[in-house]
């Protein structure tokens, strides 16, 4: 392994987890609607939600040009107010494997929500639990593992970020350069072979890695909950 | 009185009427399946929205529509003990029974850990998962999780209806002492005649 490759590692391992921290919040927000929420238009939001699943990445990619870029309605009060912009920046990479996770940790965490038996939290009501307790003491804990699913799934997603991120913020060494799209740009230039071979490995590896971990955490929790299993 | 029930509700095609004085003692509501006895005491803990009525209990109005009162179902202090126990699956036995304790104002809380083990003996079940359980155990249990939130009254809602015999005369014994030593009012669904007639002070047909 060159430094360079490590870099690349590197990079694409704060991107992926930046990406998945901050899509975290956001996606339970909205597996939380999609669960149990009732209101007009929610059939559109799921729709919406679950868009950059079947778009063609580059779309995407294209979208999130039009909407961050320094003329977009998102990027300029961005850049004018916080001086924020995403353009050919490692946290434009970010947001583009958060919008690409998104529909995988929101799906996941809303069939955990849904999941969970409504009449339980019932029966905490009884015994003096507020709705806000009810929350955290039964159905954060039983949903857990499938939130823990959800973000290892977008993790993975993440890793494996590709068309999305190199039409948005370009494909910039040290910067914007994740493995795939330095796999990519490996294979571009011929006798490459054995960069491209560590590069696949370490993917694989890390794509690996996170499902197990989940598996075993959802396991950890499984003599408590009735679940346990992610895969 | 310490039942005094007057509500109406409309569920799908369903309308559940139901008017009721019950004095001191264990009143029970009889009647078939489907006839809206849980969903009476749904409405009595909190869980679902009369459309129109009154409940209170020993004296407390619970729910007013004319008066606009509708407490939620943890200010009730309704020891509610389901046909499934419910007991929560990602606790252990021992946190299932301090759940509602801990919740509860220590001035209404009239009963220790340690006496609700002795009491429905299950002093040797403190460590174990809910779904280790036998039938007979978790519905003490969820017995003994009631009771030791501090209630002003139980609803209980056929809990002999998973158990075998033998399992059931213990329950039954279990009921009868809580009516009796402890006096809490009880409001008890059953389809069963046996049951009733052995441990009604009072019963309401419904259906």
């Amino acid at each position: 392994m060159t430094p360079e490759e490590w870099e690349i590692i590197r990079l694409s391992l704060k991107v992926s987890i930046v990406a998945v921290l901050f899509t975290l919040p956001l996606a339970f927000a909205l597996a939380w609607l999609l669960a149990r929420g009732r209101f007009p238009g929610k059939l559109l939001l799921d729709a919406l939600v679950h868009l950059p699943l079947v778009l063609p990445p580059v779309v995407t990619g294209w979208l999130l040009l039009l909407a961050f870029g320094p003329n977009g309605p998102i990027g300029r009060p961005l850049a004018e107010w916080l001086g924020l912009s995403f353009m050919f920046r490692w946290t434009g990479a970010a947001l583009a494997a958060a919008i690409m996770a998104l529909p995988l940790m929101v799906r996941a965490m809303r069939l955990s929500i849904e999941a969970v038996d409504a009449r339980l939290e019932g029966a905490a009501r009884t015994l003096g639990a507020s709705p806000a307790r009810v929350f955290l003491s039964i159905t954060l804990p039983l949903a857990m593992p499938g939130l823990l699913a959800g973000a290892v799934l977008g993790f993975a997603r993440s890793i494996g970020e590709f068309g999305a991120t190199i039409t948005f913020v370009s494909n910039i060494p040290g910067e914007t350069r994740t493995i795939p799209l330095a796999i990519y740009g490996a294979l571009q230039i011929p006798g490459n072979e054995a960069a491209v071979t560590r590069l696949a490995v370490i993917a694989v590896l890390l794509s690996l890695g996170a499902l197990l971990v989940s598996e075993l955490l959802a396991r950890r929790m499984g003599p408590a909950g009735k679940g346990g299993h992610v895969l | 009185m310490s039942f005094e029930i007057d509500v109406e509700r409309r569920l799908g095609e369903a309308r559940i009427a139901l008017h009721l004085a019950g004095g001191p003692g264990l009143t029970a509501l009889f009647g078939p399946s489907g006839a809206g006895k849980s969903s009476i005491l749904n409405m009595v803990a909190g869980l679902l929205r009369p459309d129109r009525g009154r409940i209170a209990v020993a004296g407390e109005t619970l729910f007013d529509s004319a008066a606009g009162i509708d407490l939620p179902p943890e200010r009730r202090r309704a020891g509610y003990v389901f046909q499934d126990g419910r007991l929560f699956p990602h606790r252990r036995v021992r946190d299932n029974l301090l759940y509602g304790w801990r919740l509860a104002d220590p001035a209404h809380r009239w009963m220790s850990l340690g006496e609700a083990t002795d009491f429905l003996g299950i002093a040797h079940l403190l460590d174990r998962w809910p779904r280790t359980l036998s039938g007979g155990e978790a519905q003490r249990v969820a017995i003994g999780r009631a009771l030791l939130s501090g209630p002003r009254f139980l609803l209980m809602d056929e809990p002999l209806s998973s158990l075998d015999m033998a399992r059931r005369a213990e329950i039954m014994t279990m009921i009868e002492r809580i009516r009796d030593d402890l006096r809490l009012p009880i409001l008890y669904v059953s389809h069963d005649r046996a049951e009733v007639d052995r441990l009604a002070s009072a019963v309401v047909v419904l259906g």
